[in-house]
């Protein structure tokens, strides 16, 4: 599949209302097949953003001037087993 | 005339200055009075801007002066106001200038509930006054969220909980830990730091606010009007996550949503990745069969189609066979040549057009062609 930046709710609100129309409206054939062709894709790409398996995880230190998040990584170790704080 | 004897005894004691003799009163009422614990209701309060309060105690047939320095102040957890009753701890003290005696507060407390019980009904009437807990005011969390920003202590059990929970059901999600310390003097202002903190961060979806079980006193920052007012004004939907259930924070009240504990903020905040793929399958079941149908719908339209056009051709072609045979009968009836059926015959010259009808074209030895119905038979003239 082609490159396909929408992220998971924007891809799935546009599949739920590819299959809204293709059921309850009647499109031109050729419509209908472009429409079912985009539909397949975006569920290829909601599963490739499932199959992200990198979890990423981070400490916040700041914000840049254009709003980018300043991190350092975060040592999940270091969180106590049954600690509470 | 001789003085009086009772006179006499009388002015026998020291004249002395009233500075003196406020000196002594002072001296003994601070000595025997060093340590009071009383009981009594505020009136009177004054909260001039030097940051003293100023306040009278009473009960039904008497009061006394009384005096919070500043320092004290300020590290009261409730509003003092006229009417509340408390339970004072100090030292009576004298100010000579004005001949008064008062208590310097070093301890108060409300009497019949809770310092911190009272703090945090005092806030939450004044805050939801403000309209910042209203019900209306609660925003829904985005379905699936792709950066969180966690306000917590990075080290602590609510993160550990937290990163879990979401990290099994949706590791998609980039998760941004904002540290902050969730307890102790100044943990608050951090908190409220890290909420603006989350919210200039581009592309963030959600805040989660998170701290994990404790007492009354550890959760304290979490009632401090400075985190529920930083929630209320957050740009981003927050989830509050704060103790177990019991414990029901001012940031809980202010929040969108609150979690119970920050394993159950974890449920909420992100789907489920199962129940995801099983959705998109049920999608693709759909829109398979919607594709489908709808190709059979046009196979079908395009058959009835052919149909109808083979039909239409036959009935053509059978109208104009028809208008043929009718045409042919027609022309049968109308031809010359019918004639010769009963008997009659057309003669011609050999290679002339026309039939013969005048004898004097003919000469003997010319070849002719007679016509007969059932065919022709070729002569000789003599």
């Amino acid at each position: 599949m082609g490159k396909e930046s929408i992220g998971f709710e924007e891809a799935v609100g546009e599949l739920e209302r590819i299959v809204g129309e293709l059921e309850r409206g009647r499109p031109e054939l050729g419509e209908a097949l472009a429409k079912y062709e985009r539909g397949v894709k975006l569920i290829g790409h909601c599963q490739g953003l499932l199959d992200q398996a990198s979890r990423s995880v981070a400490l916040l230190t700041g914000v840049d001037d254009a709003g980018q998040p300043v991190t350092t990584p975060f040592d999940a170790s270091a969180t106590p087993a049954d600690g509470r704080a | 005339m001789a003085a009086l004897p009772l006179f006499d005894r009388t002015e026998k004691a020291a004249l002395c200055s009233v500075s003196e003799l406020t000196g002594r009163i002072k001296d003994v009422l601070e000595s025997d009075f060093a340590d009071v614990a009383l009981v009594g209701e505020v009136s009177n309060l004054a909260r001039p801007r030097s940051g003293h309060v100023y306040l009278s105690l009473k009960d039904d047939s008497a009061q006394i002066r009384a005096v919070i320095w500043k320092s004290v102040a300020q590290r009261l957890a409730f509003d003092l106001a006229d009417g509340l009753s408390v339970r004072v701890f100090g030292d009576l003290a004298v100010y000579a200038p004005r001949g008064e005696y008062q208590i310097t507060i070093r301890r108060v407390e409300p009497e019949g509930i809770g310092a911190l019980e009272l703090a945090f009904r005092q806030r939450f009437e004044k805050l939801q006054a403000e309209g910042l807990f209203d019900p209306t005011r609660k925003r829904a969390l985005p379905r699936f969220p792709r950066r969180i920003v966690v306000v917590s202590s990075p080290t602590g059990a609510a993160v550990r909980d937290f990163l879990q929970v979401t990290g099994r059901r949706w590791p998609a999600a980039e998760i941004l830990i904002a540290p902050t310390r969730v307890q102790g003097v100044g943990a608050a202002e951090e908190v409220a730091g890290a909420i603006a903190l989350g919210n200039r961060v581009v592309g963030a979806d959600l805040i989660v606010v998170a701290r994990g079980g404790g007492s009354l006193e550890d959760l304290w920052a979490f009632n401090e009007e400075v985190v529920a007012r930083a929630i209320a004004g957050s740009r981003l939907p927050v989830v509050s996550a704060i103790g177990h259930e019991v414990d029901v924070t001012l940031a809980d009240h202010a929040s969108d949503f609150r979690a119970l504990t920050p394993s159950e903020a974890g449920e909420r905040v992100v789907p489920d990745a199962r129940e995801a793929r099983l959705a998109l399958e049920h999608l693709r079941t759909r829109l398979s069969r919607d594709a489908r149908d709808r190709l059979a719908d046009a196979r079908q339209g395009l058959d009835d189609l052919a149909l109808a056009l083979e039909r239409g051709l036959r009935r053509q072609v059978d109208d104009r066979r028809h208008r043929l045979a009718g045409l042919a009968g027609k022309l049968e009836a109308l031809s010359p040549l019918a004639v010769l059926g009963r008997g009659y015959a057309l003669a011609f010259v050999e290679g002339e057009a026309a039939p013969l009808v005048d004898p004097a074209r003919v000469a003997p030895g010319d070849r002719l062609t007679i016509r007969l119905a059932g065919g022709t038979v070729r002569a000789t003239a003599d």
